[in-house]
């Protein structure tokens, strides 16, 4: 099979579609109980405006992350839209990328969530999936390794930052009005950037 | 004339507090309800929100009342897809959104200036009910 940008946004919206309920069920115990319905609303309206024409990467990300904008509707619906537009702006006219490319990405993604949610690492965000993941990238291009292998130690350790967000406090978002009951309690945005994250992973290596 | 942005994630709390606000203000007054998402959800949408400014916008500004969370980063967000120049006299007052938008109106329909308008708004935050 060969691997396109648009199947791999296929992939996307078909993890976010199963994991729906996963997402909304954890967003319920410390939040409104939405994040797996507005994800997937942005991907349900995402799908319909990509095709396999669509091989531009930077060009196509700038689009989904507008599609998100105006269709997710949560506090994820502007950042994920600001991070995914900030990430294709990195990727202009570019059909493929290297893994120092997708570490460049995603700070620059990291930078716009920053921009707009004004959180730091820590706060019980998807911010605490997304930077040592991003870290976990930069270790791997220093390391030479391969663009599967990279993603895959990114995974890794987007996963320990969910274990994370388990231990702390929400200090952003809906979650920060629970105070400490949202201790015990995985992250819903670390958790959905994650699943994206192994998504994309899974895609590449298959 | 400054104009009023109404951002909340229900699209009848904000045409409600249009409504009440406009009785106070007078037709001139533009006041621009961005409340819920096109689909009828509960939610905020950043493009909804740069309409809504452009349309509000008549030279002299725009202040944005908001409610809660992704209200404010999708305005601030939205803030980013309209014309520098218009960004450039929009702000978001840091007010109570039903109380602020009444002063907000009223201030507005007077030909306050902008700052004047959001002063008004904010004054609404410390205003005791009882
Ligand atoms: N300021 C922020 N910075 C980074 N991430 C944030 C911030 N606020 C919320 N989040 C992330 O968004 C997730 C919640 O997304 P969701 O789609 O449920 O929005 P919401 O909180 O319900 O939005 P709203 O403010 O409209 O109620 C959280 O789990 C968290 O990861
Ligand atoms: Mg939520």
């Amino acid at each position: 099979m060969s691997k396109t940008l648009f199947g791999m946004i296929q992939a996307l919206q078909e993890t976010i579609s199963s994991q729906e309920a996963f997402l909304t069920e954890l967003d319920g115990a410390i939040g409104d109980a939405d994040h797996g319905i507005n994800m997937n609303r942005g991907f349900e309206a995402v799908i319909t405006k990509f095709t396999e024409e669509d091989t531009d990467i930077g060009a196509s990300l700038k689009k989904l992350g507008m599609t998100l904008l105006s269709t997710v509707g949560g506090a994820s619906g502007p950042l994920y839209g600001t991070a995914f537009m900030r990430a294709g702006a990195e990727a202009q006219g570019k059909e493929t990328l290297t893994l120092e490319e997708a570490e460049v990405m995603l700070a620059a993604a990291i930078k716009g969530i920053q921009d707009r949610g004004k959180a730091v690492k820590g706060e019980k965000t998807m911010l605490d999936a997304m930077m040592p993941a991003q870290d976990a990238l930069k270790q791997a291009v220093a390391e030479g390794l391969s663009v599967v292998e990279g993603l895959e130690k990114a995974c890794a350790a987007a996963n320990e930052g969910i274990e994370f967000t388990k231990t702390i406090r929400a200090t952003k978002g809906r979650a920060s009005y629970l105070g400490d009951r949202s201790i015990g309690h995985q992250d819903p945005g670390a958790t959905s950037f994650t699943l994206m994250l192994e998504t994309a992973t899974k895609y590449l290596k298959a | 004339m400054v104009g009023i942005v109404i951002v909340s994630h229900s699209e009848q709390i904000a045409e409600g507090i249009k409504t009440l606000a406009g009785q106070m203000a007078g037709a001139n007054q533009k006041i621009i309800a961005a409340g819920g998402m096109t689909d009828g959800s509960i939610g905020t949408d950043a493009i909804r929100i740069s309409e809504a400014v452009a349309a509000a916008d008549s030279g002299d500004g725009v202040l944005v009342l908001v409610d809660l969370g992704s209200a404010i980063i999708s305005t601030e967000t939205a803030f980013e897809l309209i014309e520098p120049e218009v960004a450039a006299r929009v702000v978001i007052a840091d007010a109570p959104i039903v109380e602020g938008a009444i002063s907000a109106a009223v201030q507005a329909s007077i030909g306050a200036t902008l700052a004047e308008v959001k002063a008004a708004a904010e004054m609404a935050k410390a205003m005791q009910k009882l």
